[in-house]
C-alpha cells in the first residue's frame, strides 16, 4: 500500500503528449497573467536604451538593489525557519493547545503588512530601518511558509515517515527531504516575491527598496520610464530568485498510491522542551498578532477627532468581501491548468511557462494596474476601465502565483497512477478530472482560494488606481485615514481586515481537521472509481 | 472498504465546492455592478485635493446644479499620471489638484480645455493658468513647524537656506517625495542656480537622515510628538493636526520664514477640464462654482484650512490673514510642471 516518497531514477515525461484542452487553458491564462510584464517591456522599448542606461546605472539604483536583496535574503531565510518550525511543532508534536495555535499562527497573514508596521510604529515610534523591516516582514509573511508546510504534514501518511526512519534516516531529514520540501521551497519563493513587491510597510517604516522607489517615481516624477526601468530590475531579481529555487529542488516524487492507514499520527513527545516550545509559539503569536491587534485596540479606545468626513465601515467591508471572494475563485480556477500541467507533464517548456507566470508576483501592484489601464485604453476604447470585473482581474493576476503554488503542491501529492487507473478503466479524461483529480486536490484548492482572498482583502496600491469611482474597500479607507494622520479612525478598518483574515484562517484549519476525512482525502477517489467502473 | 460510502462522501464536497466557487464569482460581480458603471450622465472629478475640502464642495454643487458628481480622490501625481495613461478615453471630466504643477503638466501635453473667461475672472490672474487652461481655487504657504518643547521661537531658522547648516543634523524632517516639497526646490534653483540648489538639497537630505517621511502629515505629527525638532510643511497641515489632536496635545507651532524668503512659497490649488470630457458644459459649471462666492465660502470655513483666493472671500479660520502673508514672488510659470525640481531631487537621491 505504500508507494510514496520512493524516487524513480528517471521520470521522463517528455514522451507524453500534452493534453490539448489543458494546454490551451494554460496558454490563455498565461497570456492574461503576463500582460503586466509585456507592458513593462513595451514601455522600456519606447524609452530606448540610452535613457534606460542613465536611469539604471546610478548610485541610487545600486543602493536600492542592495537594500532590497539583503532584506530579501534575510527575511526569506527567517520565514522559512520560523514557518517550518511552527508548522512542525503545531502538526507533529504534543505541544499544548496545538489546534488553537494552528489557527493563531496563520492569522498574521491576513494582517496587512502595512498594518503590522503601523502597529509597531504606533507602539515604538522610533522604529525604522533595516532591522525594523526584517522584523515586520518576517512577522507578516512567515505564514506563507507555515500554510503549505502544515498542509503537507497533515496530508502525509505517517507510514511513509516510519518507513524512512526505519531505513535509518534521522527525524529532520525524513521530514524535509520527504514531505515538506516542495512546500517549504514553494513558501519561501512566495515570501521572497512578496518582499520584492511590498510597498506600504516599508513606506511607513521609512525603508527604501526598489518598490517604494518605483512608487515615488510614478507618483512624484510622473516618471514612467524610470519606474518601468526599476520594475524591470525587480522582475530580474525575481527571475534570479526563482532560478535558485529551481536549482535546489530535486527530482524525487512525493505522491503516493493507495489509501495508507487512515489513522491519527502519534505526536512526537517534546518532553522537557515542551515549555520552551510553548513559549516560543506564544511569543510568535504575541509579536505577529498581539502587537498589531493591540495597537489597533489602543488607538480605537484612545479615540480622537478627524477632519475627514465619516465613511461607512459596513459598505467597505462588503466590498472587500466581494472582491476577495471573486478574486480567490477566479485565481484558483485559472491556476488549475498550469498546476496540473507542470506536475503531470514537467517538460522544460511547461516548467518555463509556470516560472514565467510566477514572476508576476514581483511586479508592483501599481504596474499591474497601469498595464490594465493601458490595455483597456488601447484595445478596448476604455471599456471595462474602472469596473469591478477589471479590478478582480487585476487581483487574480497579482495573486495568481499564490494560487498556483497551493494547487501545485496538492497536485504533486496526488498520485498520477489513480488518474491512469481511471483512464484505463474507460472513464473519459474529463470525468477523471472531476471525479478523481479535483477531489484529490480539494484541500489545495481551498488553500489557494483562502490565500488569494486574504491577499486581495489587504491589497492597497492596485486598488487605489482601479477601484470603481465611489467604491471604497477596507484597505483604501484605512489608507485614506492613515495617510491623513487620523490613526484612530483608521484603526477600525484595520481591525475588520484582521477579522476577515481570521475567517479563512479558521476555515483552512477546520478543513484539514475533520479527522476521518483528513486521512482519506486521497483514498476517497479511488473507490469511487471502482464503483463507477 | 465500503465503496458506496466513499462515493457519496466524495461527491458532496465536490458539488459544494463548485456551488461555492460559482457563488463567490457571480454574487460580488452582480453586487458591484451598479458601482462599476461610472456615471454617463453626471460629472466625474479626479481630485488630488484633500477630501475635507472636496466633499463639502461637491455636495453643495450637486444641490445647486442638480448635476451628480462622482469623486475620485488620490494623490494628485498619481491621478495626473493616470489621466495621461487613460488618454482620450479618460473617465475624468475635471481634474482638481493641490498644487499647480500637475495641472501645468497636463496643460503642457495639451490635455486641458480652456476655462470660461467669466470663471477665470473670479480669481486674481496671477493665481490662474498663464494661458487660461485652468483656474486657481485656493492657496497655502510653506512654513516651518517646530516642537515647542525642543526649540524656542528665536532658535527656528528664518530662511530655508539655513536648513543646510550642519547644526540641524538629525533635527529636521522633510518629505522629499511629497509634491508640496517640489515648489521649494524650484524656488531655490531659480534664485541660486541648479548647482547651489543641488548642494542645498544634499545637505538638507543629510541633515534629515532618517527623518525623510512619506507625507507632510507624518512630518507634522513626528515634530509634534517630539521625534524631531523641526519640519518643513505647508501651513494647513499643522492647523489640521491641531484640530484633530486638540490644543492640549499640541506641542508644536508654526514659524513663518522671513518675508520673501526663498523657502516662503505660495502654492496654488486649481482645477481644469479635460479636453476629452464629454460633459464640457457641466464641467465649466463646476469650475464656476468652485470659484464663486458660495464655493469659496465653503473653503473659508472648511477643516482643510486653505486660503480662499477667489470672489473676494477671506478665510474664517484662525490663521494669519491672507493679505498679511509675505511669500516670495515666484510665479505659476516659474513653478512649471515640477520637472526641474524632480530632476534635482533625483540627483540628490531623494527620489
Amino acid at each position: 500500500m505504500i508507494g510514496g516518497a520512493v524516487a524513480r531514477p528517471r521520470y521522463r515525461p517528455a514522451h507524453r503528449r500534452l493534453p490539448p484542452l489543458l494546454t490551451a487553458g494554460a496558454l490563455v491564462v498565461s497570456a492574461v497573467v503576463l500582460v503586466p510584464l509585456a507592458f513593462l517591456v513595451v514601455q522600456a522599448v519606447q524609452v530606448g536604451w540610452a535613457e534606460l542606461r542613465g536611469l539604471l546605472f546610478r548610485h541610487l539604483t545600486a543602493m536600492l538593489v542592495w537594500n532590497t536583496v539583503s532584506l530579501l535574503v534575510v527575511v526569506t531565510v527567517l520565514c522559512a525557519v520560523v514557518g517550518t518550525l511552527a508548522a512542525w511543532f503545531v502538526e507533529r508534536t504534543d505541544v499544548p493547545c496545538r489546534r488553537l495555535f494552528a489557527i493563531l499562527v496563520v492569522i498574521p497573514l491576513g494582517v496587512p503588512d502595512f498594518v503590522t508596521s503601523f502597529g509597531w510604529r504606533a507602539i515604538f515610534p522610533s522604529i525604522g530601518g533595516f532591522w525594523a523591516a526584517v522584523l515586520v516582514m518576517t512577522l507578516a509573511v512567515y505564514p506563507l511558509v507555515f500554510l503549505p508546510v502544515a498542509a503537507s504534514l497533515r496530508a502525509a501518511d505517517p507510514a511513509q515517515e516510519e518507513v524512512a526512519r526505519s531505513l535509518g534516516l534521522g527525524r529532520v531529514r525524513t521530514f524535509t527531504v520527504g514531505q515538506a520540501r516542495v512546500a517549504i521551497l514553494g513558501g519561501a519563493i512566495l515570501v521572497g516575491l512578496v518582499v520584492l513587491a511590498e510597498f506600504g510597510a516599508f513606506e511607513i517604516l521609512g525603508y527604501q527598496t526598489l518598490t517604494t522607489e518605483i512608487y515615488n517615481e510614478f507618483q512624484v516624477g510622473f516618471n514612467e520610464p524610470a519606474a518601468c526601468a526599476l520594475s524591470l530590475i525587480l522582475v530580474l531579481l525575481g527571475a534570479v530568485f526563482l532560478g535558485t529555487e529551481r536549482a535546489v529542488q530535486g527530482h524525487g516524487r512525493t505522491a503516493r498510491l493507495g489509501a495508507g492507514a487512515a489513522r491519527q499520527l502519534r505526536p512526537v513527545p517534546l518532553g522537557r522542551a515542551r515549555p520552551a516550545v510553548l513559549s516560543g509559539l506564544a511569543a510568535l503569536v504575541v509579536l505577529a498578532l498581539g502587537v498589531p491587534v493591540g495597537a489597533i485596540l489602543y488607538l480605537m479606545v484612545r479615540g480622537g477627532n478627524s477632519t475627514l468626513p465619516p465613511a461607512s465601515l459596513w459598505i467597505a467591508t462588503a466590498n472587500t468581501f466581494g472582491y476577495g471572494a471573486a478574486a480567490g475563485a477566479v485565481a484558483t480556477m485559472a491556476a488549475l491548468p498550469i498546476a496540473l500541467l507542470s506536475v503531470r507533464f514537467p517538460q522544460r517548456r511547461v516548467i518555463a511557462l509556470e516560472r514565467t507566470n510566477m514572476l508576476v508576483l514581483a511586479v508592483p501592484g501599481l504596474v499591474v494596474a497601469l498595464s490594465l489601464t493601458y490595455l483597456t485604453e488601447h484595445f478596448l476604447q476604455g471599456r471595462f476601465y474602472l469596473t469591478s470585473p477589471l479590478l478582480v482581474l487585476a487581483y487574480a493576476i497579482m495573486f495568481f502565483p499564490l494560487a498556483v503554488v497551493s494547487v501545485r503542491a496538492a497536485v504533486s501529492r496526488s498520485p498520477v497512477g489513480l488518474e491512469e487507473v481511471g483512464r484505463s478503466l474507460g472513464v473519459s479524461r474529463h470525468s477523471v478530472l472531476w471525479r478523481v483529480t479535483l477531489p484529490l486536490i480539494g484541500p489545495g484548492l481551498a488553500a489557494a482560494f483562502a490565500l488569494v482572498f486574504l491577499e486581495t482583502a489587504t491589497e492597497l496600491t492596485a486598488t487605489l488606481v482601479l477601484h470603481p469611482t465611489g467604491v471604497e474597500t477596507l484597505a483604501t479607507q484605512f489608507w485614506a485615514y492613515q495617510s491623513n494622520g487620523s490613526y484612530s479612525q483608521a484603526a477600525p478598518y484595520a481591525g475588520v481586515m484582521v477579522l476577515i483574515a481570521a475567517v479563512p484562517g479558521y476555515v483552512l484549519g477546520r478543513w484539514f481537521d475533520r479527522q476521518p476525512e483528513r486521512a482519506s482525502v486521497a483514498p476517497a477517489a479511488a473507490p469511487s472509481l471502482r464503483v463507477a467502473a | 472498504m465500503r465503496p458506496t460510502r466513499w462515493r457519496s462522501g466524495s461527491r458532496a464536497p465536490r458539488r459544494a465546492l463548485l456551488v461555492a466557487a460559482l457563488a463567490a464569482v457571480v454574487l460580488p460581480l452582480a453586487g458591484c455592478a451598479q458601482g462599476g458603471a461610472t456615471s454617463s450622465t453626471g460629472l466625474t472629478v479626479y481630485s488630488g485635493q484633500h477630501v475635507q475640502t472636496t466633499q463639502a464642495l461637491v455636495a453643495a454643487f450637486e444641490r445647486e446644479s442638480g448635476i451628480s458628481v462622482s469623486l475620485r480622490s488620490e494623490d494628485e501625481d498619481v491621478l495626473a499620471d493616470q489621466i495621461v495613461t487613460e488618454g482620450s478615453h479618460s473617465p475624468a471630466d475635471v481634474f482638481y489638484t493641490e498644487n499647480s504643477p500637475p495641472l501645468q503638466y497636463l496643460a503642457s501635453k495639451g490635455m486641458l480645455a480652456p476655462v470660461d473667461r467669466a470663471t477665470l475672472a473670479n480669481t486674481p490672474s496671477r493665481f490662474n493658468s498663464p494661458d487660461g487652461q485652468w483656474v486657481g481655487v485656493s492657496a497655502r504657504v510653506s512654513v516651518l513647524v517646530y516642537n515647542t518643547l525642543l526649540l524656542s521661537r528665536n532658535e527656528v531658522p528664518t530662511s530655508a537656506m539655513q536648513l543646510a547648516d550642519p547644526k540641524w543634523s538629525g533635527r529636521i524632517a522633510i518629505s522629499g517625495s511629497e509634491t508640496d516639497f517640489q515648489p521649494i526646490v524650484t524656488s531655490v534653483a531659480r534664485t541660486y542656480g541648479e548647482q547651489a540648489a543641488l548642494r542645498w538639497l544634499e545637505s538638507v537630505k543629510a541633515n534629515a537622515g532618517s527623518h525623510d517621511y512619506p507625507s507632510s502629515e507624518t512630518v507634522t505629527s513626528q515634530v509634534n510628538s517630539g521625534q524631531v525638532a523641526l519640519g518643513i510643511v505647508n501651513q494647513y497641515y499643522w492647523y489640521r493636526m491641531r484640530a484633530e489632536v486638540g490644543a492640549a496635545a499640541t506641542h508644536s507651532a508654526i514659524a513663518y520664514f522671513a518675508p520673501h524668503d526663498v523657502g516662503y512659497v505660495l502654492d496654488v490649488s486649481g482645477a481644469g477640464i479635460l479636453r476629452s470630457s464629454t460633459h464640457q458644459k457641466a464641467a465649466q459649471r463646476f469650475l464656476a462654482f468652485l470659484t464663486s462666492t458660495a464655493g469659496q465660502e465653503i473653503i473659508a470655513h472648511s477643516d482643510s484650512f486653505e486660503y480662499p483666493i477667489a470672489s473676494g472671500v477671506t478665510t474664517a479660520q484662525p490663521e494669519t490673514p491672507f493679505h498679511q502673508l509675505q511669500p516670495n514672488d515666484i510665479s505659476i510659470e516659474e513653478l512649471g510642471t515640477g520637472a526641474e525640481a524632480i530632476k534635482l531631487l533625483q540627483e540628490a537621491q531623494l527620489l
